[in-house]
């Protein structure tokens, strides 16, 4: 029992570290987004309950729109399962990364954590996911993000805006070193991941196309790669473990 | 309640839903070969998606996202180390800033 515990505390700590680079780069641009929360009339306490409860970049600059422009209840639960359908995916994916043995208690609380980055750290782990590392990013990267927005809100006019939008590129920036190393381990997951990279550039550039929320955007695209490459090399139960 | 409150109250509860549905309902590793497939791929797809081109325009400085993107991939290929990864892109991003605007 105490080698569980260790292993679960090991397991938070290394999710504390690696979650430094999501927690600046969410810093970055939840800072920008406290601005845009004080600027429509929501005040420091609101706007973190919102950071709190919502983690979710588009989905809480929608959020703010929605609230500026006194949306109906509908509309609001609409737009935000639009632009929020892309977790859906990885929580799916994120399912099968826990072993059947994971209780109700912590597939309640690791379905809280389901950010774009979050998800994308736990996922890039071998085997089965221990919750905690996954509770670790969460503290760190969230507290990032929950302090940007509070920042934002009560001090958005003092740090240069040039400043704060360069950190926002950090978890791009992490996106590829997740991404990297598993192009270099199989050659046909790097034609996926140059395939999904110039197919998004495409998208960003025909007209009628680029006029597609990103959010949606994102859907459609892993829907249609990932379905064709599933299609075309089936994993093993063996490779995916 | 205030109607941001509210407002705050039922986008939470709808943008939760949509990340438990799954944890509900997926509790069993799936049979189906191909859907299996399917999901190992999705994480690598979405987050090429998401970085490619978004990188570019994400500093506000064209010159400089894509000078951060390239020396990303090279230090990620050198290293496998998101930290080390994550900090040259802010360093470079925060240089071509400072410099070029």
């Amino acid at each position: 029992m105490s080698d569980k515990r260790n292993d679960n505390l090991r397991a938070f700590s290394t999710g504390l570290k690696d979650g430094i680079p999501i927690a600046l780069g969410y810093f970055a641009v939840s800072f920008a987004l406290g601005i845009a929360a004080k600027n429509i009339g929501m005040n420091a306490i609101q706007s973190f309950f919102m950071s709190l409860g919502m983690v979710a970049s588009a989905g809480e600059f929608a959020a703010i729109t929605l609230i500026s422009a006194s949306a109906g209840i509908i509309e609001m639960i609409a737009t935000s399962l639009i632009i929020n359908l892309r977790y859906f995916l990885m929580s799916c994916s994120m399912t099968q990364k826990l072993s059947q043995k994971t209780s109700f208690f912590h597939r309640f609380l690791i379905a809280y954590c389901m950010t774009d980055e979050i998800f994308a750290l736990s996922v890039s782990v071998d085997g089965f996911l221990n919750p905690f590392f996954t509770y670790g990013i969460a503290c760190i990267s969230v507290s990032g993000w929950c302090l940007g927005t509070v920042l934002g809100v009560l001090v958005g006019n003092i740090i240069p805006n040039w400043i704060a939008s360069s950190l926002g590129i950090a978890v791009y920036g992490m996106f590829i070193a997740i991404v990297i190393p598993a192009a270099k381990k199989d050659r046909f997951t790097a034609l996926l991941i140059l395939i999904s990279m110039l197919s998004s550039w495409v998208f960003s550039l025909i007209p009628l196309l680029k006029d597609i929320s990103s959010g949606f955007q994102i859907i459609i695209l892993t829907i249609i790669i990932a379905g064709i490459a599933a299609f075309i090399k089936p994993v093993d139960s063996s490779e995916e473990s | 309640m205030s109607s941001i409150t509210i407002a705050l109250i039922v986008i939470t509860l709808t943008i939760y839903s949509i990340r438990l549905l799954p944890f509900v309902f997926l509790k069993k590793p799936i049979k189906n070969r191909w859907f299996r497939s399917f999901l190992y791929y999705v994480p690598y797809v979405t987050l090429s998606l998401m970085t490619f081109p978004s990188i570019i325009h994400a500093t506000g400085n064209l010159a400089g996202g894509l000078l951060a993107f390239v020396i990303g991939l090279v230090v990620a290929y050198c290293t496998e180390n998101l930290f080390a990864v994550a900090i040259c892109c802010c360093l470079i991003s925060l240089l071509c800033n400072y410099f070029l605007i």
